[in-house]
Formats: C-alpha cells, structure tokens, sequence
C-alpha cells in the first residue's frame, strides 16, 4: 500500500509538478476551448490567452 | 518548419535533461567509482527504453484527437512549469541552476556515504547514477514519445534527442567536469516556449478549435508565447525592484 502511494506520489509530482493550480487552470482553459468549439464558435484564441493569465497568476503566487 | 520545430524542441529538451544527468553521473563515478556508476547508467538505460518500447505503440493506436487533447494538456503543464521556472530564474526570485554547485554538494554527499557492496557493485553509486538518469530520461522519454507521436515521427524526435546525447555525453567525456557554462536558463526558457506552443496549438486542436491557416499558426503562436514570457519577466523584475526599493526606503 505504501509502495502503491509513492507511486501515485511520484507520477503527480513528475506530471502536475509544485503548482498544481496551473494544471487545473489548463484543464478548465481546455474544457471551456472544447465547449465553445462544440457550439460552433471560433474557439482557438481561448487557449493561447487562458495560459498566458494561469502563467502570470501562478507567477504572482511564486513571487509573494 | 513542423519538424524542425519538433527536432529543435526534442535537441534543446533532451540536452537540459542529460546536463543535469551529467552532473549526478559525474559525481557518482568520482566519489564511488566508475564501474558502479557506468552500471547505474546502463540499468537506467535499459528501464528507459523498455518504458518507451511498452509506450510508443500504445500510443500511436489512440485515436489523433484524442491524443492531442490529452499530449497537449500533458505538455501545457509541463511546458508552463519549465516557463515558471525559468521567467523566475531570470527575474531575480529564483536562483540560477548552478551545475557546479550541485556536482560540489553530489560529490560531498556521495563521498560521505558508507559502503554497501551489492552483487560486486558499491550500491550507493549504482543507485545514484541508475536515479538521476532514469528520471532525468523519463523526462525526455516523454517529451519524444508525445512529440513524436502526435506529429506523426517518433524517429524524427528521437533522432534529437540522440543527438543530444552524442553532443552532451562526447563533451562530459572530454572535459569530465560538470558543463557549467551551458547557457541552461536560456535552454529551459527555449524549451518551455516550445513545449507550452506545441501543448497550445495540439490542445486546441484535440478540444475541437480550428486553427487559422493550420500548422502554419505554429510559429505565430511561438512567437505569442516569447513575446508573454518576456512581458512577463520584465513585470516580474520590476515589481522585484520596487519592492527591494520599499524595503531599502
């Protein structure tokens, strides 16, 4: 059980990394790109302004 | 332009990782010996390409969309952790990586730490090399298979992440000290660019968003993500100096 949660530990510190709002910040910029997209709405210029805003934010909390 | 784009990238990420590689290898063998370290690096070798030889088909059988989606996710969080880092290496608030203080305090760890000999081998050094490697490589692995596969040419990338290690492992064989004056931060920033590009582009494509004029909105979206990052480190510098001034006032 142990070695199975240094696992989970491992892989979540390899993948989300020391800012886990960045990754949920990307996960919800991706959902709202798919939402629009599937209403028919030019949705590429979502992405590219949604990470530039979790990037400054996640900056802002770094730099406190 | 793709697969330049997608060479350099596998080049310049794989050729951060195996510096930082380097410098654990290096200390290992000079404090504990080469033979037990050398194993290390072979183990560690071999985990990885097992790991990509068990992952690279399965990847290549999920549907593309899919498959976008989820590799541009994965490089977006990890392409913006590399940016993270390096905008606050070059703002001031983090320190620079400084390959010649790590090998130091490597070497001064692996020198103080008892023997253990385990099947002929000093365990400690073999552990050492076997840890830094596979986790610096599985960085790597992971950057070449998602790159690779979702443009379609795992050779394509894996041929610069070979060169990288021909270039970095033929240099710390002649100079066999830590390769400090590697421009590393400004190597991370490139990366970290290129990985949050790729992720942008590939991630809006897998959540359904068309992008204008196809792949040719690849360098524009680059040069979008240099030119926040810069905007950024320069915000972040000056609300470091108007901040060290109100502290000095």
């Amino acid at each position: 059980m142990r070695r199975l949660a240094a696992f989970g530990r491992f892989w979540w510190d390899f993948v989300v990394g020391d800012d886990p709002l960045t990754a949920l910040g990307v996960a919800i910029a991706l959902g709202a790109t798919a939402a629009l997209a599937d209403d028919g709405l030019a949705a590429w210029w979502l992405l590219p302004l949604a990470v530039v805003l979790v990037l400054w934010v996640s900056l802002r909390r770094a730099a406190r | 332009m793709t697969a330049a784009f997608l060479v350099l990238s596998a080049f310049l990420a794989s050729a951060v990782e195996m510096v930082e590689a380097l410098t654990i290898v290096l200390a290992s063998g000079l404090a504990r010996g080469w033979r037990s370290s050398l194993a290390g690096v072979g183990a560690a070798t071999v985990a990885l390409a097992a790991i990509v030889a068990a992952l690279g088909p399965a990847l290549t059988v999920i549907p593309l969309d899919g498959l976008r989606l989820v590799v541009g996710a994965l490089l977006l969080v990890f392409g913006l952790q590399w940016l993270r880092k390096a905008i606050l290496r070059a703002s001031g608030y983090k320190a620079l990586h400084d390959e010649d203080a790590i090998f130091a305090r490597e070497l001064a760890d692996a020198e103080r730490a008892p023997r253990d000999e385990r099947a002929g081998l000093d365990w400690y050094g073999f552990t050492l090399s076997f840890k830094g490697v596979l986790l610096e490589g599985l960085e790597v692995a992971f950057i070449v298979l998602t790159f690779g596969s979702t443009q379609g040419s795992i050779p394509l990338a894996a041929a610069g992440a070979a060169a990288a290690l021909a270039l970095v492992a033929s240099v710390g064989v002649a100079v066999r000290a830590p390769l400090a004056r590697v421009p590393e931060n400004a190597m991370k920033f490139a990366v970290g660019a290129m990985l949050t590009t790729f992720g942008i582009f590939w991630g809006a494509e897998g959540a359904g968003a068309h992008w204008p004029g196809d792949d040719a909105s690849l360098p524009g979206v680059l040069a979008y993500v240099c030119l926040a990052s810069f905007v950024l480190v320069r915000l972040l510098r000056r609300r470091r100096a108007l901040g060290l001034a109100g502290a000095g006032a």
